[in-house]
């Protein structure tokens, strides 16, 4: 064999400026989302070097040597470490990923290098995933397909105009939708993770924590993230009833609410109550093991547990979106017992801090004579104390609950909870914080309450005697307006809301549920297809209790059929030879098998006249033949009839 | 080339579904269309192992929609590479004779037989490497013309042409071989020399050096250091490098014979076939009636293109190897 250089081969196809613009484009789409999350300077680094490369290739200059990539990309390195304090976390890694891209483009030479970036540009799309897999981030995830896609196939066709490539890269992508399509929801899901993620895995997540401080969920509240929606069977609850309880803090230094020690216990529903509500919850990851319920919770969700103080606690941290099903009661019949050490416990507080406030505790312990009337107490000096609701307080120093109760007079719920709490503490009445949600934005189109940071509340639970443990929203005391109609009523105009909230801006709503209608939906059955939905999906096809074996032998005959299918699709605008072109190739044939042969150069005219002559029995029909085909092959016209003569003459051609 | 048991013709017939040489147009039926991943191909495949991994391991919804949209771009890429052959068809034109030492053009002709284009086709010569790449246009066909060397006088089978394609994607190659009938025919390579001395002994006793008179221009012939420089047609001694003698004579027995005889003894076979060759080519050149003569062949004296071709034919094909 021949060693000569193959035209096809990838490593000796050079790359042209087309191939540079398509992969340069590419490259921008994939990677722009990033860069509101890296450092400016590594931004700045990787536009860098992509415009060194476009320069270069628009000066026609030689490519850089090696020596000085691998020294750029040992200085990326180290600043990378400088900044993040390490390599391969995931945004170390992601942005260790860009700045490499960039480093390749510039030693890229030939079509196989080109196809390496690629190749590259897949894996920076998937890297966007770890941040947002929304409906905007997989359209443009549609869009980068669709670019890469096209400037390989121009790396393939170099001499076809691009809206061509365009087109066969559109084709493509969209003969692969039904593969896609049968692979999503068949292939076999594993519960991942596989093996451990880096440390930094689910940094960023926002929500609540199992601790509190002043400022802690004012921070929370200017934040439109998603916390987590909860769709209702029947008629949801009104918004006073919407408290989602999570974290529930027992111990306070002076500063600072600590969850403590939590103790699992056996779940025993409550029972009575005004109303029943069915619903499951969608919750966001934030990292954290607790499932938050609408209060108060008579059923545990699956694979979750209970904890003494009235916590729903997954066994292990919520870092994907998980959906339980859940059912609660308003107002359960009181539940009185309760453990002495608890108790105590409810009662303890640091010593010398807060004097006037423990002065007031001290001045209603002594004018009441049950524990019910120093809370009626409390709550109606809440009541009349003006303090002000505000995302903004000022900041308070050491005895921090004198200071808001009596100076600075402006808090927010963390505030209120706390004051409260430490005051019932202090006049001897066991209390605790309880921290979540409350409210939430109830959707009309599809019943769903989505509940956003912005809703975090911390409120306050007193243990009275004979009543058990009583929900009291000292918030609700002093503002009332919060609990009725959300955070946005209750702040004074012109506080910063986040965008969503502020009322100017209540045209957009009816847009706004719609949107948000179909991002549950998707949620549900996009992002949240898991093993366990794959399950019900084959029992619902009536494969019940599917295994990997079932899912792989449906996947496989399916993308059988679709290859078929594809195969069939690819052969339909081939053209068969037109009828009159049928018929001379089997008139040849026929000869042939006669020993009259065509020969390769030889006309029809000449062949007809050849095989007549040597045919003399079949001269008639052979010279008829030879006469319609070059009628019909070279004449202006075909009339269909000479077409028909010219088959039926073929077909009862005799040469015997 | 290494001795497989895929060397024997009998089983590579069989593998490429076909046996050579074949006639007239030749259909790539999906049959004798192979196709295998690239090495880009493979680099493609670890790529979307390492995104399902990935979606996997961080349970990414979105990752394991793009791991699969990708893997169905490589399945609808595999079916678009093997469609960008799938039932095309190679015919040939006829190749014009050449001489021996010059390139025998063989002209394909790809017919897509489809309303779409098939860009990207690389038509190779297994055996020489000659080879181009070009774009069959829709519902037409496209022109390929290989050149092969031709060494050596006779017959020069075309052989096995593979045609390959990549596109879309550069992740598949398909390829097929076809074998047409298709042959060129090539003439010795012509020597340049003096046309040969006329001998007595030149077959009808008409030779050319005892009959010529004076009176009427027969043709021409090679010079011979006796004729007279004012019989010398420097006309065409102009248009040729051949010292050439006008004839003169009242009859037909002007005609003069290319002999086989008349050649020195010392000659091999192909040195002989050469300077007949170039004989032929001054004597036609010079317009005069000549006729060949080889051991067991025989071609009347005659004048023209198609003299010529058929006394360059003969040389091409004698004792033909």
């Amino acid at each position: 064999m021949s060693s000569v250089p193959h035209p096809l081969a990838p490593e000796l196809r050079a790359v042209s400026g087309r191939d540079l613009a398509g992969l340069l484009l590419s490259l921008i789409i994939v990677a722009a989302p990033h860069a509101a999350r890296t450092p400016w300077w590594l931004t700045g680094l990787v536009l860098a070097l992509y415009g060194w490369r476009a320069l270069l290739a628009l000066l026609r200059a030689p490519l850089p040597p090696r020596w000085l990539l691998l020294l750029l990309g040992a200085a990326a390195m180290a600043g990378i470490w400088a900044e993040y304090h390490m390599l391969f976390g995931r945004t170390p890694g992601i942005v260790l990923l860009t700045v490499f891209s960039g480093l390749k483009l510039l030693e890229m030479r030939t079509h196989r290098d080109a196809m390496v970036i690629a190749l590259l540009c897949f894996v920076l799309i998937i890297t966007n995933f770890f941040y947002s897999q929304s409906i905007p981030a997989a359209l443009a995830m549609c869009v980068a397909l669709l670019v890469i896609v096209t400037t390989m196939v121009g790396f393939n066709a170099p001499r076809r105009p691009p809206r061509a490539n365009l087109r066969t890269a559109g084709l493509l992508l969209a003969h692969s939708v039904p593969a896609a399509l049968v692979l999503f929801l068949l292939f076999p899901r594993v519960q991942g993770p596989l093996w451990g993620l880096p440390q930094d895995a689910y940094a960023g997540i926002t929500g609540l924590s199992d601790t509190m401080s002043p400022g802690t969920l004012a921070r929370l509240a200017i934040s439109d993230t998603i916390a987590f929606r909860a769709e209702f069977q029947d008629k949801p609850p009104p918004p006073r009833l919407r408290y989602w309880r999570g974290p529930v803090l027992w111990d306070f230094d002076g500063r600072t609410w600590r969850m403590g020690a939590t103790e699992i216990a056996p779940f025993k529903a409550p029972t009575g109550g005004d109303a029943r509500y069915r619903y499951s919850v969608v919750l966001e990851p934030h990292n954290r093991d607790w499932l938050f319920a609408l209060e108060t919770a008579a059923s545990l969700p699956q694979d979750a547990r209970f904890t003494a103080d009235g916590q729903i606690v997954a066994r292990r941290a919520v870092r994907e979106r998980r959906r339980y099903d859940l059912i609660s009661i308003a107002d359960p019949a009181p539940e009185p017992r309760a453990d002495p050490a608890t108790l105590r416990r409810a009662l303890r507080l640091p010593q010398d801090f807060n004097p006037r406030a423990t002065a007031l505790a001290d001045e209603w312990r002594r004018d009441s004579g049950s524990d019910a009337q120093v809370l009626a107490l409390a709550i109606d000096w809440l009541r009349v104390s003006h303090i002000v609701y505000t995302l903004e307080p000022p900041l308070l120093g050491r005895d921090s609950i004198d200071e808001f109760l009596f100076d600075s007079k402006a808090g927010f719920c963390e505030h209120f909870s706390s004051a409260f709490v430490f005051l019932m503490r202090a006049a001897g009445v066991p209390a605790r914080v309880v921290t979540g949600y409350q409210g939430g934005d109830l959707n009309p189109v599809d019943n769903i309450i989505t509940v956003r940071q912005s809703d975090a509340h911390a409120w306050a639970e007193v243990y009275l005697r004979g009543r058990g443990w009583l929900r009291v929203d000292p918030t609700a005391a002093a503002v009332p307006s919060r609990i009725e109609s959300g955070l946005a009523r209750a702040m004074p105009e012109g506080a910063s809301l986040p965008l969503l909230m502020r009322p100017e801006l209540r045209w957009l709503r009816p847009l706004r549920y719609n949107w948000e209608a179909i991002t549950h939906k998707w949620n549900v059955w996009v992002l949240g297809y898991d093993p366990q939905r794959q399950r019900d999906l084959m029992a619902f096809v009536g494969i019940r209790d599917a295994d990997w074996r079932n899912l792989t032998a449906a996947l496989f005959i399916i993308l059988g059929i679709l290859m078929t299918l594809l195969v069939a699709w690819s052969l339909r605008r081939l053209t068969r030879p037109d009828p009159v072109q049928r018929a001379w190739v089997r008139f040849c044939r026929k000869l042939g098998a006669r020993g009259v042969e065509r020969a390769a150069c030889e006309g029809p005219r000449d062949f007809s006249e050849r095989a007549a002559r040597s045919l003399p029995r079949a001269r008639a029909a052979i010279g008829r033949i030879g006469e319609l085909y070059l009628a019909l092959r070279y004449g202006a016209d075909a009339p269909p009839a000479k077409i028909d003569e010219l088959r039926r003459l073929v077909r009862e051609l005799r040469v015997t | 080339m290494i001795r497989n048991p895929l060397a024997r013709p009998g089983f590579a017939n069989w593998l490429y579904g076909f046996t050579p040489p074949e006639r007239g147009a030749v259909v790539l039926s999906h049959r004798r269309v192979y196709i295998v991943p690239t090495r880009l191909g493979w680099l493609f495949g670890a790529t979307l192992a390492i995104l399902l991994i990935g979606s996997i391991n961080y349970a990414i919804s979105l990752g394991f929609a793009l791991t699969f949209l990708l893997a169905g771009v490589g399945l609808a890429a595999m079916v678009h590479t093997a469609r960008n052959l799938a039932r095309m068809s190679v015919s040939v034109g006829r190749a014009e004779p050449v001489y021996a030492g010059e390139s025998a053009q063989f002209r394909l002709y790809l017919d897509g037989h489809s309303q779409f284009e098939r860009p990207a086709i690389l038509v190779r010569h297994l055996a020489c490497g000659t080879q181009l790449v070009i774009d069959v246009p829709p519902a037409t066909s496209a022109e390929v013309v290989l050149a092969l060397p031709a060494a050596r006088r006779g017959w020069l089978r075309l052989g096995r042409v593979m045609l390959e394609t990549r596109f879309p994607l550069g992740l598949f190659r398909a390829w097929s071989y076809v074998e047409p009938e298709a042959r060129c025919l090539v003439y010795p390579r012509p020597e340049r020399s003096a046309m040969p001395p006329m001998s007595a002994d030149s077959g009808t006793g008409a030779g050319p050096a005892r009959a010529s008179g004076n009176d009427d221009f027969s043709g021409l012939r090679g010079y011979q250091l006796s004729d007279s420089p004012r019989h010398v047609a420097w006309k065409a001694v102009a248009r040729s490098d051949d010292m050439l003698t006008k004839q003169f004579s009242g009859d037909a027995a002007a005609d003069f014979w290319l002999d086989w005889q008349l050649l020195p003894a010392r000659l091999d076979l192909e040195q002989r076939l050469s300077r007949l060759a170039g004989w032929v080519l001054s004597a036609e050149r010079a317009s005069a009636r000549y006729g060949l003569r080889l051991p067991g062949v025989a071609i009347p004296p005659g004048h023209g293109d198609a003299h010529r071709a058929a006394c360059l034919q003969a040389l091409a094909l004698f004792e033909a190897p």
